[in-house]
């Protein structure tokens, strides 16, 4: 994909650049930048903050911020995927995010996982069809004085079990069956 | 700022405070069971009965007990205290609080009764502990600067501005023999010495908070409890080593660290303790912060410093040093944040004070997060050289439901299992090394019998797996070999000759990486392998052809005609 990227961003860039003109996010991207001062060691926050505006990382709001930052695409591509905290793929309107840190795992974390896998019949990491939920794991969210916990859309939730994470999640799902 | 605004802020606080104070956790345990709810509706309840006079209700920060969250505490105070701890009066431990219970609470302070669960703060967990980093964590408004000055808070920077040369400070913690707590224990004061005297215009202090191990939330629970404590360590140790710019480099996935940690860096630039001309000498400072994006390896700190260079977090090799050339090439003095949070105490109490703390070989306290199979899970510091089944047992209750212990794990994924047999072990940085374990960042996680071990070695291999940067062969390619063993004996498909070739893999692995994940990487496997064999030849297939026969007979450390195993069984050290 990388390739691609490269071939075609003599034609891409400029019309990335009309786009972000007329859309306020690029706006603010930018000043994000100039508070850093264009500086390419500011990359990840940068991209700490583009993700915060547009939810993920598509390829042209990476191109766009390696042209701001005059840096090879290859490296802000490199970047991104290299840290796990940065997604190329839209998530879902909600996430449900499974922790899987050594507390919660003796405790039962994997459990909890399968059986929102086999409820949502999505795999760990991916999205629902109908984009409604995200499954994801995480490797530790430091809560493991309450383990097992989930964190349903930015809430961390203390002692779970697989019938209460379902049961949370079944305004979220099931609109399919 | 001079030391006299330091009092007058501190005399100001005293003279404010209150008959009573309520303090109701606000770290991220208790957070996510509501205490934000219950600390708001504490307020109303105090409005309500038109105690607005006599009552504080104070956010603080962790309150250790996690698994009873939210914790509320009441502290009637005595003349002139400002915490319970100086008044040597604490208070009735409320736990499992809702705000529906804020009534009641409040309805106590005029005699009234509560149906709220009281806990015991005379408890193992609690009277075993001894707090240096923890001191003020619970106790202070870790939102409001003027808490953490009323805990003479900044007056060890102060001293040590105004008293101390930076070689004399160095010889102060070279003698209070205090040790990096990030899990290697590489002495601090030397390092220290050694950025010291590097010659360099340009130097930097970093303070790793990137604190990745699962099953560990100390460095979150101090950063979370008392962010000035570490802002204080920076700038003392940024003055020893003649730095101006400090890094806090903190993990994306706290964010309530990462907004108390702007917070205070904010007020202490608005009071001139960080900036330029602290305490009006010719000292500046500054601290930013960096994000981490989910890496773990960036915990490793040649790794760390690409990161905050903005480059893929991948280590690169030692030497040179980061003591020598580390961020942008320049001196850098790398710490953890307990490590920092230590600094300040020991400043002010002296460095005799701290060696007096401990065992010979290492001094002072260590935080632990017991967490897993135990009955009270949370945050402990105690003394190094405490015994582990002081730790387990003791303060935290053993198994629940009447299970039995099964290992302690420590370290985490760098770290290893200690069998239930040897939890007569003193923790401190050597004995825990010689039982194939490191003392890591303090992550202490209990398991009982229904764990099992194999499981848990895949889980950790699984996780180095992952975490793998890419970097170099051995812990790339070798993370994902052992993985695949692991899976293969687990699902009954192994032979002897397997799980002699993942132990030769496990020595290979850590004797070529290159850098601490790797090299640590086979820890949980050999460790589980030392003292729980068994678990793994029980879920061996018969094997039609018996071992190898370049093989040391079956008992593992095969392949001596390799030069990558030593062969009396004791895991080398690598080198």
């Amino acid at each position: 994909m990388i390739a691609t990227l490269f071939n075609a961003k003599h034609d891409r860039l400029p019309k990335i650049l009309e786009h972000a003109s007329g859309d306020k996010r690029f706006k603010i991207l930018e000043a994000h930048m100039k508070k850093h001062q264009f500086r390419q060691d500011a990359l990840i926050e940068v991209l700490h903050k583009a993700q915060e505006l547009f939810g993920y990382l598509e390829d042209d709001l990476l191109l766009f911020i390696a042209c701001k930052l005059k840096l090879p695409a290859s490296r802000v591509y490199g970047v991104a995927t290299f840290y796990h905290f940065f997604t190329l793929k839209p998530n879902g309107r909600h996430t449900c995010v499974v922790c899987l840190g050594t507390a919660c795992y003796v405790k039962g974390a994997a459990k909890i996982l399968a059986a929102v896998e086999e409820r949502t019949k999505v795999k760990a990491g991916e999205t629902t069809p109908d984009n409604e939920l995200s499954l994801l794991t995480a490797r530790c969210i430091g809560a493991c004085g309450i383990a097992p916990a989930v964190v349903y859309d930015g809430t961390v939730t203390p002692r779970q079990t697989p019938e209460t994470a379902l049961d949370h999640l079944k305004g979220w799902i099931g609109h399919g069956d | 700022m001079v030391i006299d605004d330091l009092t007058e802020i501190a005399d100001k606080e005293r003279a404010a405070r209150k008959r009573y104070t309520i303090r109701c956790c606000m770290a991220a345990g208790c957070m996510s069971s509501n205490s934000k709810g219950v600390k708001e509706a504490l307020e109303d309840a105090v409005n309500q009965a038109g105690l607005q006079q006599m009552v504080e209700v104070r956010g603080v920060g962790c309150m250790k007990l996690c698994c009873q969250g939210p914790l509320v505490q009441i502290d009637s105070a005595t003349a002139g205290a400002t915490f319970a701890l100086e008044s040597n009066e604490v208070g009735p431990l409320y736990q499992k609080v809702t705000p529906e219970d804020a009534n009641s609470l409040v309805s106590t302070l005029k005699g009234g009764q509560t149906p709220v669960q009281r806990g015991d703060p005379r408890h193992p967990f609690f009277s075993a502990q001894l707090s240096i980093v923890l001191a003020n964590s619970g106790f202070i408004d870790p939102e409001r600067i003027e808490s953490y000055i009323t805990a003479e808070g900044y007056q060890a920077l102060h001293d040590v501005l105004r008293e101390l040369t930076p070689k004399d400070l160095i010889e102060r913690i070279i003698k209070s023999g205090l040790r990096g707590r990030g899990g290697a224990g590489y002495p601090t004061g030397l390092k220290w010495a050694t950025v010291g005297k590097a010659a360099s215009q340009q130097k930097y202090v970093i303070c790793n908070a990137d604190e990745g191990d699962p099953g560990a939330f100390m460095d979150r629970s101090v950063l979370e409890s008392d962010p000035h404590s570490v802002l204080e360590g920076m700038a003392i140790a940024a003055y020893a080593v003649g730095a101006n710019q400090g890094f806090i480099y903190v993990r994306a996935e706290y964010p309530l660290a990462i907004a108390r940690l702007h917070a205070a860096i904010k007020q202490a630039k608005k009071y001139g303790l960080l900036g330029s001309g602290i305490f009006e000498s010719p000292f500046n400072f500054n601290i930013d912060l960096r994000i981490g994006a989910g890496a773990f390896v960036c915990g490793e700190e040649t790794a760390l410093m690409a990161s905050v260079e903005g480059k893929r977090g991948t280590p690169r090799p030692r030497p040179p040093f980061p003591a020598e050339s580390g961020l942008y090439n320049s001196p850098t003095l790398i710490n953890n944040v307990e490590t920092f949070a230590n600094v300040a105490p020991i400043v002010r109490k002296g460095a005799e004070w701290f060696a007096g703390i401990g065992t010979e070989k290492s001094k002072g306290t260590k935080v632990f997060a017991l967490a897993g199979k135990i009955t009270n899970t949370g945050l402990i510091e105690v003394p190094m050289g405490t015994a582990l089944r002081k730790i387990v047992e003791e303060m935290g209750g053993g198994a629940p439901d009447g299970g039995k212990i099964k290992a302690v794990q420590t370290g985490g994924p760098s770290g290893g299992c200690i069998p239930a047999e040897e939890l007569d072990t003193p923790v401190d940085y050597d004995s825990l090394t010689k039982l194939g374990s490191i003392m890591g960042s303090g992550g202490m996680i209990v398991m009982d019998e229904t764990t099992k071990m194999v499981d848990v070695a895949r889980f950790f291999m699984e996780f180095c797996m992952d975490e793998s940067c890419g970097k170099c062969v051995p812990c790339r390619a070798g993370t994902a070999q052992m993985h695949q063993l692991l899976n293969k004996i687990l699902a009954g498909n192994a032979t002897t000759r397997d799980l002699q070739k993942l132990e030769e893999l496990c020595y290979m692995v850590k004797n070529t990486s290159l850098c601490g994940l790797g090299q640590t990487a086979p820890n949980p496997v050999l460790s589980t392998l030392r003292f729980f064999r068994k678990e793994y030849t029980d879920l061996l297939m018969p094997d039609a052809f018996g071992p190898r026969p370049n093989a040391v007979n079956g008992t593992g450390h095969a392949a001596a005609g390799r030069n990558l195993a030593p062969t009396e069984g004791v895991p080398s050290s690598g080198k």
